[in-house]
């Protein structure tokens, strides 16, 4: 069976030459299988987020390379990849786009990767099912549906751009710590619905956090990251008993250092 | 000095034909201000293109609409120069726009022959829209314009019109949704700019001569006409204004801005400052909705309120 994502030392720097040189990832090799729900942990500036955008294509790796599904997407920019791909960004205005209705939004996503036609956008007898998938959040959305998103809170939108990010089913799902930006309560509801998003759609997903409470909590293999390698991957069983001191203690043995996030410590 | 009140009724019919030729111009500017969030000027060397082309077509033998169209794919090709500047070698939209513009100031003269203006024998050809006769001037220029509405409403509601509109309004989500957002911009680039040359055709046919200046200002004026729309739709129908409505409203403030203009002629000012009047204007527009939010929230409102508050 072949890795639903590949990534083969892949290698990214920063400004490279310059004073402000930063190897953000160091020969990264990761293999997700399908199905795999992978919580990614990490202090700031560990690389969680770069590895992310390496897959996601924001920008071209240095060396290694990247295959979604068998396919391999290395020489691709981001919307080239796109197609295979649903992402959910930090920042709830980064997802949707503001100025538009809620369906225009959905019916933008449900074309993503696909040939864009001089056909209508909402078309008809697609507006049920985007209904109807609104419904599923439980948001109240559904009876919105021609509703500037710009007029939405952080945490619906969010909802949102998760329910665009799968709506056309991505061979991978990515989550750029998507619910930071939120108040505790919307942050635990976002991550309630990505669960069930994730599961109903039987969907392969790489998630960033910086809480390790979330990232014990969620998900079937939890990968901790630090100065652009990864440092510790566990899986199954033995991912299921851990808790926030293993973790601290895993990442002191293998680094050295006291982990140095507040935001995860606080979490505790 | 007296002033004529007949005169200003008299001279209102032609600053409403005139006006609708500026309304077409500034649904190009729409696109390029409002649903890309790029100031394009472009449209100064752009507008006179499609003035020099379409005299240079009639006066070929070219029929005056078939010369309109031709003046609109010039403008295109006009608009994806600009483009390609901006998306291909990564230059700063509004420089690319001056670039092209520059460029254009040479490439108006040459398609007039090297000649700073060339008029158009009204009499001899079937124009498509005259200033001999204003009735049916306003007439054509509304069904033109209504047609252009319908046209810009229908591409911007499909898929490939609603990726464009996400392009510019979050660029960020657009490539997430697999939209290659340089494509899109090129192409609103030169659909804008395709707008603006025929308005420049029009604006032609209409005075009977095309000169090297006469986009001189298209930008402000364009502007100028989307604001105005913009406030007074706003202001008549509020929320339930939709897209058909707002492109509606920026061909009516192309009039309302001719009509202004009408006035201020009227009014015996010196016309040599009429370039600065619209500017006052256009900045005054521009500045109504910030202003309105600083009413709302301001240091210096925060500070009066602080002195209400009684300390114990």
């Amino acid at each position: 069976m072949t890795a639903m994502l590949k990534l083969t030392n892949v290698c990214k720097t920063f400004n490279p030459g310059t004073i402000n040189e930063k190897i953000a990832l160091n020969h990264v090799s990761i293999e997700l299988e399908e199905n795999d729900f992978v919580t990614v942990i990490g202090g700031n500036g560990a690389g969680k987020s770069t590895m992310l955008n390496a897959v996601a294509g924001v920008w071209p790796v240095d060396e290694g390379s990247i295959r979604i599904d068998g396919t391999d997407v290395t020489g691709l920019p981001d919307f080239k990849r796109a197609y295979l791909i649903g992402r959910v960004f930090q920042d709830p205005m980064t997802g949707t786009a503001a100025d538009m209705q809620i369906e225009e939004n959905l019916a933008l996503a449900y074309k993503r990767g696909k040939r864009r036609t001089l056909g209508w956008n909402v078309k008809p007898e697609e507006r049920s099912m985007f209904q109807e998938r609104l419904k599923s959040l439980g948001l109240g959305l559904e009876d919105r549906m021609t509703s500037k998103v710009g007029l939405l809170s952080g945490g619906q939108r969010q909802a949102l751009t998760l329910l665009m990010a799968s709506l056309q089913k991505p061979k991978l799902l990515l989550l750029d710590e998507h619910t930071a930006a939120l108040d505790p309560k919307t942050a635990k509801k976002v991550l309630e619905l990505t669960q069930q998003i994730v599961e109903r759609d039987h969907l392969t997903t790489l998630m960033v956090t910086h809480n390790m409470r979330d990232a014990i909590a969620v998900g079937n293999r939890l990968i901790m990251m630090d100065e652009g390698h990864v440092l510790y991957d566990v899986r199954g069983e033995e991912k299921k008993k851990l808790t926030v001191e293993d973790l601290l203690r895993k990442f002191e043995e293998a680094s050295g250092e006291t982990f140095a996030s507040d935001e995860a410590l606080l979490s505790r | 000095m007296s002033l004529n009140f007949a005169n200003l009724i008299g001279a209102l019919p032609a600053g409403v034909a005139q006006g609708i030729i500026w309304g077409v111009m500034a649904l190009g500017v729409y696109i390029t201000f409002r649903l890309l969030g790029v100031s394009d000027l472009t449209v100064d060397g752009s507008f006179t293109t499609g003035g020099a082309v379409t005299v240079m077509m009639i006066l070929g033998g070219v029929n005056p609409w078939i010369a309109l169209l031709i003046a609109c794919a010039a403008g295109m090709l006009a608009g994806f120069a600009t483009g390609i500047l901006h998306t291909l070698f990564s230059i700063p939209a509004i420089l690319s726009g001056i670039l092209t513009q520059f460029a254009l100031y040479s490439i108006n003269l040459a398609i007039m022959g090297m000649a700073a203006n060339k008029g158009l024998p009204v009499d001899k050809y079937a124009l498509a829209i005259t200033s001999r006769h204003i009735p049916t001037a306003i007439i054509t220029g509304l069904l033109i314009a209504a047609v252009i509405i319908a046209l810009l409403y229908w591409y911007f509601g499909t898929e490939h019109g609603s990726a464009m509109r996400a392009t510019g309004c979050n660029p960020e989500m657009a490539k997430a949704q697999g939209i290659d957002i340089n494509v899109m911009k090129v192409i609103g680039l030169a659909l804008a700019n395709g707008l603006v040359a025929l308005a420049g055709g029009l604006l032609s046919q209409y005075q009977g001569f095309a000169d090297i200046n006469m986009g001189r200002g298209a930008i402000v004026i364009g502007l100028a006409a989307v604001i105005i729309g913009e406030v007074i739709g706003s202001a008549l129908l509020g929320k339930r204004m939709n897209f058909a409505g707002r492109l509606t409203f920026v061909t009516i403030g192309g009039i309302i801005y001719y009509l202004v203009i009408i006035v201020v002629l009227w009014l015996k000012l010196d016309s040599n400052y009429l370039k600065l009047f619209t500017a006052v204007i256009v900045a005054v527009f521009l500045s109504v909705p910030n202003l309105q939010a600083h009413a709302k929230s301001s240091f210096s409102r925060a500070g009066k309120m602080a002195k209400t508050v009684k300390e114990d």
